[in-house]
């Protein structure tokens, strides 16, 4: 396994007997240098592993507040090449980083070119929300011959011979979304996380990370108390929508939920 | 309705696999989340397919409520003008005034078989969205419209329509507020409401199975005029003719010929001000390959892959993608794509509303363009028999506002002698 993989920042939560911590904002939001200090903000202050979003034109799977971030890059000029400069930037923190994408951008890139290039810049490998393991075998024969992780998704609707289908394909870990619904910060957790991370565990050994809806400590608290990792993501762009004009004081809000966060994945083991 | 694995083998050489691949394009890019859904309508279907009384009761529908099948009509001073024989397929006097009633009222049917209580839609110009509506009026299913910010105020008059048959519509303004928003805001819904609700896909496009389901609900306009092509004129039509946009009146109509290798398949694109300007729709002419909505098709796209807005003065045209099997049908050379301008289309409305007495939708007037412009290579290929069969969409009332600053109606054109003064 390469040593980009998010496999050791998974055994080292591991160790410490707690939950993973993972983060994600979209690069180029709110520019490409503001998006490297926001993620390396995230990463000093406790996420162990980070997920940097590809900004798309279609984002079917997101709510409005990831949809705003990502409008915005676009609108500010974000090109695909702009996400490997993040990923290289955040990766010499020696976090482990994923790219987040919807799959058209990396098919226009060229599968192996990208494949190559996320490698090059250290990324970790990716986390395809639209993309399922049978309509992947490209994607899947470019990261293993760049020894990069494949995240591929389960939900609550996935049958049991799917969710077998999908974790024997997966690398780094299983992305279990918690809710029937688009990525956005939810008042409560949902109750179909916990079976499904279950069913799941039920058929491998990767860890099993869960997101969609998570905003702060104690909703953290809860979920880290049955799953591997928890994922957050609207809620870390919203600290820094909420701040337009400022951004200092939306990195020392990012820096303050992410410190939250983090406390709350401790306080769930 | 035939079963799949029943219909002529030779027409499935061009249909997808059971995984949704026509060729290369196709497939089923989706979350994961909505796999489940997708499967279970695709089995829904294809039992119902398989289920003679289900294709009874779509029949029957069809006939009393959506007024079917439409005639084929030979336009004789249409004739004269194009310089071939012209039959045009009268879908415009269907129920709600297009070729999308079939769709709507097939996937509907399809809804209430799957004990399913709500369906969405979305729509751009809003016909498909009115389709969807009077197809939820008529069952009795809630109805939920998305229809983007710009599109709906450019068609108030469609929004009152869904709302006057029942509908909630509700606008998007994220992206473009338009068309390919709408379907992103509607896939939204879907996924946080697939236990309960149907979605309604207004084209042959997306993931599988809509563009073979579409088409197998649409494609009675292809078998209407094949069997009324040999019974009027005793032969099959030299050329069939259609727009495309998604392309769902395109394939109703090209189905039941892609087995007639002789009978030459145009499609035709919109061109908007011309592709060389950039500000156009046609996909398949212009586009390159690659992945949105769920399916791997021609799409406008830029260098990183990001959707380029389209443009063409037909709301109904006016999508980056297409149905998956016109790519593979364009790839094959099975049939050809060409793109038409605004100007033409909006001529051609003109000469069939003068000619004929018929105002066709600026949509279909794309294929009555189309077909003008390609009428004398038909005719130096199959001589002065020669004959185009042309689908008419859709009528041109949702179209009068549009033709009205077009051509600056609506002005008097004289006036009687006032009183003297």
């Amino acid at each position: 396994m390469s040593s980009h993989s998010v496999a050791t920042a998974f055994e080292k939560a591991r160790a410490d007997g707690r939950a993973a911590l993972v983060g994600y904002l979209p690069a180029g939001f709110p520019d490409v240098a503001g998006g490297i200090e926001a993620l390396q903000a995230m990463v000093a202050a406790g996420c162990d592993v980070i997920e940097v979003g590809l900004p798309y034109s279609d984002p079917v799977m997101d709510g409005p507040t990831v949809q705003a971030a990502a409008q915005q890059a676009l609108e500010a000029g974000f090109r695909t090449t702009d996400v490997l400069r993040t990923v290289e930037a955040v990766a010499a923190t020696g976090t482990p980083t994923l790219v987040m994408t919807y799959w058209n951008p990396v098919e226009r890139y060229g599968v192996e070119r990208f494949a190559a290039d996320l490698a090059g810049a250290g990324g970790a490998g990716l986390i395809t929300p639209d993309l399922t393991p049978d309509f992947a075998p490209e994607w899947i024969a470019a990261a293993d011959a760049h020894d990069l992780d494949k995240v591929f998704l389960v939900a609550p609707s996935s049958t049991d011979d799917r969710l077998a289908m999908t974790v024997a394909e997966c690398r780094g870990f299983v992305y279990a979304t918690a809710v029937m619904g688009v990525t956005g910060a939810r008042a409560s957790s949902s109750d179909l996380a916990g079976p499904l991370v279950a069913r799941t565990k039920a058929v491998t050994d990767l860890p099993v990370g869960v997101g969609l809806g998570i905003s702060n400590g104690d909703q953290a608290a809860e979920v880290a108390s049955y799953a591997d990792a928890v994922i957050v993501g609207s809620a870390m762009v919203r600290t820094l929508l909420d701040h337009p004009d400022d951004r200092a004081a939306g990195l020392r809000s990012l820096s303050a939920l992410t410190e939250d966060l983090a406390e709350g994945v401790r306080r769930g083991a | 309705m035939t079963a799949d694995g029943v219909q002529d083998p030779t027409i499935d050489a061009y249909g997808a696999d059971e995984r949704g691949w026509f060729g290369d394009f196709g497939g089923r890019f989706m979350p994961e989340a909505l796999i489940a859904a997708l499967d279970e309508l695709t089995d829904a279907w294809h039992d119902a397919a398989a289920d003679p009384a289900f294709g009874a009761e779509f029949d029957a529908i069809l006939r009393d409520y959506a007024n079917l099948p439409s005639p084929l009509y030979l336009a004789e001073r249409l004739s004269d003008q194009v310089g071939v024989r012209v039959l045009l397929k009268r879908e415009d006097l269907n129920h709600t005034g297009a070729h999308k009633i079939r769709n709507v009222l097939g996937q509907a049917l399809l809804t209430k078989r799957m004990g399913k209580k709500r369906v969405i839609a979305e729509t751009g110009a809003g016909q498909h969205g009115v389709a969807s509506a009077t197809a939820a009026a008529y069952f009795g299913l809630d109805c939920t419209v998305y229809m983007g910010a710009v599109d709906a105020k450019r068609q108030a008059l469609n929004v009152a329509r869904m709302q006057l048959l029942g509908a909630t519509v509700i606008t998007v303004d994220s992206g473009s507020a338009t068309l390919k928003d709408a379907i992103n805001e509607a896939l939204r819904d879907w996924v946080a409401s697939v236990d309960h609700t149907a979605y309604l896909f207004g084209t042959a496009a997306g993931p599988h199975p809509f563009p073979s389901m579409v088409r197998d609900f649409a494609r009675g306009i292809g078998d209407e005029a094949r069997a009324q092509c040999l019974e009027q004129i005793g032969r099959l039509p030299d050329a069939i003719a259609a727009c495309v946009g998604g392309g769902s009146n395109a394939i109703g109509l090209f189905q039941a010929f892609l087995a007639d290798e002789d009978v030459r398949v145009w499609g035709y694109e919109p061109g908007g001000d011309g592709v060389e300007t950039g500000r156009h729709a046609a996909t398949i002419h212009a586009g390159d390959s690659g992945v949105l909505h769920g399916a791997r098709t021609f799409v406008l796209q830029d260098e990183d892959g990001q959707t380029i807005e389209s443009h063409s003065i037909s709301a109904g045209l006016d999508y980056p993608g297409v149905g998956p099997q016109h790519a593979h049908l364009a790839r094959v050379g099975r049939a050809s794509y060409t793109p038409v301008t605004d100007t033409e289309a909006m001529e051609a409305m003109a000469l069939l509303s003068r000619t004929e007495g018929i105002i066709p939708a600026i949509e279909s007037a794309h294929a009555i363009a189309g077909a003008l412009r390609d009428a004398p290579r038909l005719l130096a290929e199959c001589g002065p028999d020669a004959t185009i069969l042309i689908n008419l969409s859709g009528r041109g009332d949702k179209d009068m506002e549009t033709a009205l600053e077009w051509f600056r109606l609506g002005q008097p054109q004289g006036e009687t002698g006032g009183e003297a003064s």
